[in-house]
């Protein structure tokens, strides 16, 4: 305990009494177990203690030192208010900030939920809104059923995730030029092409726009998340890992909401009652939509609160996905003569390379920049080069075929998508070979995914742009 | 002398109940009361005595609250409260036993000035 003390003291700098205190809340302050008010509170001890001390002759330094080392070793004493406050240990996601927290900071949280709220209110509002003007979206008041697939297929997103944005905007303090030249006008542009565009109701353009699209309008969220600084690869990244959280979020979110529309619905079908008008036209949709600003003011509340879930899940996924893909590579060649290979298999290929690029992605977002390659990396370089492997021979098995059939929109779009995860994944392995080598410093690998993050935007809004009109809006 | 690190820890919570059912104070002033009621022979790593409070805070034997302090910080002071002076009450009880057993016994054996060398 003695050389405890003593360290404690090392750390301390000299400077007078405020500053000695203050460097020493900060140290304590750094027990998870103890928390601010605990801080406060020892502090008022400490303070106490050099009063006497001072007032019985010592110099304000002695007094100090006197009084630290009686308080005793900051880890044995944060180890002792662990055992008390296990609980802190699990970090827990406070709403408001306890009343004897500054007032300040828990008015601003509060604030941050009401607009989160508000805003998920108008996300809610706004998807049920052209319903209200006889777009049907189930329930309908004469009882049918009806769903302009069509008109959700290409605007749902588009009336949701202006409400994601804005809250990121309002809460980035984003300036009005900025937020109008960056988010409005792109918004207005891809909303007006999208509904212009003369497509055949469910034809293959129309269904591959509303795929796209919203890709191009998560990009325009993303905007809005770095606050208009959308040439910062370090600001990128971070969007990327708000990304992944907010998905998790949205998925736990959608699973308790799955959860109490069944207790609604069986428990009004017990009662006599069909509430199944009301789930399918209301509850669901609106829930849907409000979940997502939700979602994200969750991920905001619990950033520095909660480890990132997203990372953890891919470290988990990555042996098990290498395996996947392994085993896929030797079916495609035990297979090759009597595979069905159409563009399902095409698809099955993309998901399967935006699955890998998403393992990689979220591993790189949770790496330390300084830390040199283990095991995890060389198992990385696996699963990046079985991905590409796989790919190569089952676009050999392909590309026969789709010229003997000709070129449809959806091949163009699974090949171009394929073309362009391609292109990332062999740079991301090249990189990751050089990485293992130690040649290359893992920042180069951020920086490459975060550098080619605004070529899946741009691609995305290829299709949607450009698809129609060269394809006829079959 | 010095008392033993696990009497101590043992007497600890009987004190700290004790002492604020003697008036509602805090943390320092408690740690200075028991120096005096033992003319500084119970040492403590001061520090300790806050996860003790807590402690007895959560099984709501004291009420803590804020207040400004005469110096003008914020300061935390404890209350004892009736279940607090209820299971003091129930400590004494089992003091007295433990201690009565202790007399008793050491009244029977003579008292050795210094335990001698080279028994083992």
């Amino acid at each position: 305990m003695r050389a405890a003390a003593g360290r404690d003291r090392a750390t301390l700098p000299t400077g007078d009494l405020e500053e000695q205190i203050d460097a020493w809340r900060g140290y304590l302050a750094g027990a998870r177990a103890v928390d601010a008010t605990d801080v406060d509170e020892l502090e008022d001890h400490l303070r106490g203690q050099i009063t006497d001390l001072a007032a019985a002759g010592l110099s304000e330094r002695e007094a100090f030192l006197v009084a630290v080392g009686r308080l005793g070793a900051v880890d044995e004493v944060s180890r002792e208010f662990a055992r008390e406050h296990s609980d802190r240990l699990w970090k827990q996601l406070v709403l408001w900030d306890e009343p004897s927290a500054g007032s300040g900071r828990a008015g601003a949280r509060r604030r941050g939920l009401v607009r989160a709220l508000l805003l998920a209110a108008g996300a809610a509002l706004a998807l049920k809104l052209p319903s209200l003007l006889g777009v049907p979206l189930g329930g309908g008041v004469d009882g049918s059923d009806d769903v302009d697939v069509m008109f959700y297929l290409l605007n749902a997103p588009a009336l949701v995730l202006p409400f994601l944005g804005a809250y990121l905007a309002l809460d980035r303090r984003m300036p009005w030029r900025t937020a109008l030249g960056l988010l409005l006008v792109p918004f207005v542009v891809l909303v007006a092409v999208t509904n212009l565009y003369p497509y055949d109701a469910l034809g293959a353009t129309a269904v591959l726009a509303g795929i796209h699209l919203p890709v191009v309008l998560w990009t325009l969220v993303g905007v809005a998340y770095v606050g208009g600084d959308w040439r910062s690869g370090r600001r990128r990244m971070d969007f990327v890992r708000f990304t992944g959280e907010w998905a998790v979020y949205y998925v736990l979110i959608a699973l308790g909401g799955g959860a109490l529309t069944g207790i609604v619905v069986a428990g009004f079908a017990a009662l006599g009652l069909d509430a199944t008008g009301f789930v399918s036209s209301w509850l669901v949709p609106c829930g849907a939509a409000g979940a997502v600003v939700v979602a994200a003011w969750l991920v905001e509340a619990k950033q520095a609160v909660v480890e990132n879930v997203a990372p953890v899940l891919a470290r988990v996924f990555t042996p098990l996905a290498t395996l996947v893909v392994l085993a896929l590579l030797v079916a495609t060649i035990a297979r090759w003569d009597g595979a069905d290979v159409d563009r399902g298999l095409l698809i099955l290929v993309d998901v399967l390379l935006v699955l890998v690029l998403g393992l990689l992605l979220y591993v790189i977002s949770a790496r330390e920049p300084a830390a040199g390659p283990g095991a995890f990396d060389r198992l990385q370089l696996g699963l990046v080069a079985s991905a590409l492997v796989t790919d190569a021979v089952m676009l050999a098995a392909m590309l026969s075929r789709t010229a003997e059939y000709g070129l449809s929109p959806n091949k163009v779009a699974a090949l171009g998508l394929n073309v362009v995860l391609l292109v990332n994944l062999l740079r991301a392995g090249w990189l990751q070979l050089r990485f293992l080598r130690g040649v290359e410093r893992a920042a180069a690998l951020e920086r490459w995914q975060t550098a080619y993050l605004p070529v899946f935007a741009a691609w995305a809004a290829a299709v949607v742009a450009l698809f129609g009109p060269v394809f006829g809006f079959v | 002398m010095r008392i033993e690190k696990d009497l101590v820890a043992a007497a600890a919570a009987p004190l700290v109940l004790g002492i604020l059912a003697e008036g509602e104070t805090y943390g320092y002033a408690i740690l200075k009361r028991v120096a005096e009621l033992s003319d500084g022979r119970m040492t403590w790593t001061d520090g300790m005595l806050y996860p003790l409070l807590h402690r007895l805070e959560r099984l709501g034997y004291v009420e803590a609250s804020w207040v400004s302090a005469p110096t003008g910080r914020k300061r935390k002071v404890y209350t004892i409260t009736a279940d607090g002076r209820a299971e003091l009450a129930e400590r004494r009880t089992q003091w007295e036993v433990v201690s009565a057993a202790l007399d008793r016994v050491l009244d029977t054996v003579t008292p050795v000035p210094r335990p001698a060398e080279g028994w083992a």
